[in-house]
């Protein structure tokens, strides 16, 4: 469709934490400086960067893309930031790949930024005002609410047991104990996630993955830069995302339609007919361990329904026929917002080039996925990559 | 490159290093304000929620009756039609049971969980739903698909508000035959 190739040449993240003792700005330094070494540039070299982090309210600090431009080596240089919830960390490198894809730039930084600690004790009450200020707000609240609700309205369409949906939790967390950033990677049962404490029928805490404090950076580079920058660039092949209406309350909450219109729109653009066989490794968004089925399922990586079978199964699992999140996901590794997406952008790049280590999955993986979802349930990002 | 090769940034900090003093904090409680004027959709549908009743507006191009209604149809992208009135009835479409807050914050041992649903409005067009709280109902009894009635405020206390409707509760009592069903479900969640 006349784009230029575009290229994952390098990859930074930080540790994620419950509270780190660095600031926003300096947690983007190390990710991004940690990027720049790893395929040996230089600021210099760098033609835009793209920055994802989230609302301002988090923080406490307004204009948050202009108070972290230093960190993410933004300053005189074309620079944006955008905000599309947790789908972000997938939307940042999609918007990177635009600059380089267009022919405007060369080499492109992207920058993903969390720190969800600073809103003190807990950053739940800055999520208030995701809801309609005047038919919603008054009724008070959690963003735990759509989540609790959309589980149990996916549940009960499909007759899915709370037990099916914790082995995603098991799996991420057991997966996350392999990845250096992890925050809350661990052995634990499925018992363990039905007897932690209910905070929302039917989510549980285990079923939730942490508020954390957390960077991620990539270098993404033109064909003919890549090539001469690394031996085993990794191609994004597919970029994909969608926006449904914010009346959340009028659309069925058991399938993601709009994660589907993404997927559809990457698909098309990387070439893949059936999903479920030329997707090798997947990184699907999982905040809540529901969400990476439902997900699952809006990627058409199995039909509709299917996506707690295919777990129990252990097709997902790092051995089985399509891993997913073989990072550990948001659930164990961490999910500072707007740095997630990205985290599993970089899990992908390094899957397929071979370079995950413990938790490399077998095979050789030569096409892989990363997904991210966010707002009021109504965003889905997909980006499609292949070595 | 592999991440093991690398030293990764990020120090983590425990809430009690801020509550010893081991690390300087600075701390700040903004003092914001704001007053939402209400719109011209939500402006009638606020009014008539004062009057004991639930407006919708139509889209005579999709033939949807919309609530929450508003003055432009999303899917036509054209202006609505015209104010219908909706029933104070509805079915649940989802529901949560909620030991927390807003903030996060448990609720107490004697405070009853929250139970917020979408209820799909009757009169509305079919899944046109809105978010609203369940009352007066053991949630054991609570099932997608229950018909629900609205609960109103007597008339000289309500403000023109959403909470105007304290919370909507089951149309009818359940019968014997739910509540001995109602038993044999509790002990299958047990076994859960
Ligand atoms: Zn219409």
């Amino acid at each position: 469709m006349g784009y230029r190739k575009v290229a994952i040449v390098g990859a930074g993240i930080t540790k994620f934490v419950r509270r780190a003792q660095e600031t926003a700005k300096e947690l983007a330094w190390q990710a991004t400086k940690m990027a720049l070494d790893s395929c040996e540039l230089t600021l210099d070299d760098v033609d835009c960067v793209t920055l994802g982090t989230a609302p301002d309210a988090f923080d406490g600090v307004h204009m948050k893309g202009e108070y972290l431009a230093d960190g993410a080596g933004a300053f005189r240089k074309p620079y944006m930031r955008h905000y599309v919830g947790g789908g972000t960390g997938i939307f940042s490198p999609i918007h990177g790949w635009f600059h380089v894809a267009s022919g405007m730039a060369d080499i492109c930084l992207v920058v993903t930024e969390e720190k969800m600690s600073s809103c003190y004790p807990h950053p739940q009450g800055a999520f208030i005002t995701i809801f309609d200020h005047t038919t919603e707000q008054p009724l008070k609240p959690t963003l735990i609410w759509i989540f609790a609700l959309e589980m149990n309205r996916y549940m009960s369409t499909y007759g899915i047991s709370k037990r099916d949906i914790a082995l995603v939790s098991v799996k991420n967390k057991k997966n996350a104990l392999d990845h250096p950033s992890a925050q809350l990677g661990g052995e634990i049962t499925v018992d363990d996630v039905l007897n932690s404490e209910v905070l929302a029928w039917p989510v549980n805490r285990l079923d939730v993955s942490p508020a954390s404090d957390g960077a991620a950076a990539i270098v993404l580079a033109s064909e003919r830069v890549a090539r001469r920058l690394t031996d085993k660039p990794v191609w994004i092949d597919g970029v994909g995302f969608s926006l449904d209406t914010a009346y959340w309350a009028t659309r069925d909450l058991c399938y993601p339609t709009y994660v589907e219109n993404a997927a559809r729109m990457a698909y098309d653009m990387a070439g893949i007919t059936e999903p479920h066989k030329e997707i090798h490794v997947a990184e699907p968004y999982d905040p809540f361990d529901y969400k990476e089925l439902h997900h699952m399922e809006g990627l058409m990586l199995c039909p509709k329904g299917e996506a707690a079978r295919m777990t129990a199964d252990g097709v997902t699992q790092r051995d089985g026929n399509l891993p997913t999140c073989p990072s550990g996901g948001a659930l164990g590794v961490g999910n500072p917002i707007a740095a997630t997406g990205l985290m599993k952008i970089i899990e992908i790049f390094l899957q397929l080039r071979g370079d995950a280590g413990k938790r490399q999955v077998p095979g050789k993986p030569r096409c892989g996925l990363a997904q991210a979802w966010g707002d009021l349930m109504q965003v889905g990002t997909v980006v499609v990559m292949r070595i | 490159m592999k991440l093991e090769d690398y030293e990764l940034g990020g120090t983590p900090l425990r809430s009690s290093d801020i509550k010893k003093g081991n690390v300087l904090t600075t701390s700040w409680e903004p003092n914001l304000a704001y007053a939402w004027d209400d719109g011209v959709a939500i402006g009638r549908y606020l009014a008539e929620l004062k009057n004991g009743r639930i407006i919708g507006r139509t889209c005579y191009k999709c033939n949807r009756i919309m609530i929450p209604p508003r003055m432009f149809c999303e899917l036509c992208f054209r202006p609505s039609d015209e104010w219908v009135y909706c029933k104070d009835t509805g079915i649940v479409n989802t529901f949560s049971i909620c030991h927390i807050n807003w903030d996060a914050s448990r609720r107490g041992p004697n405070e009853p969980p929250l139970i917020p649903a979408v209820i799909e409005i009757d009169g509305a067009s079919k899944g046109m739903g809105i978010l609203h709280m369940l009352s007066e109902v053991d949630p054991d009894d609570i099932k997608v698909g229950l018909k629900v009635k609205a609960v109103w405020k007597n008339p000289g206390e309500r403000t023109g508000s959403i909470t105007d409707i304290l919370y909507f509760k089951p149309l009818r009592a359940p019968t014997k035959r739910a509540k001995a069903t109602k038993k044999r479900a509790k002990a299958t969640r047990k076994r859960k």
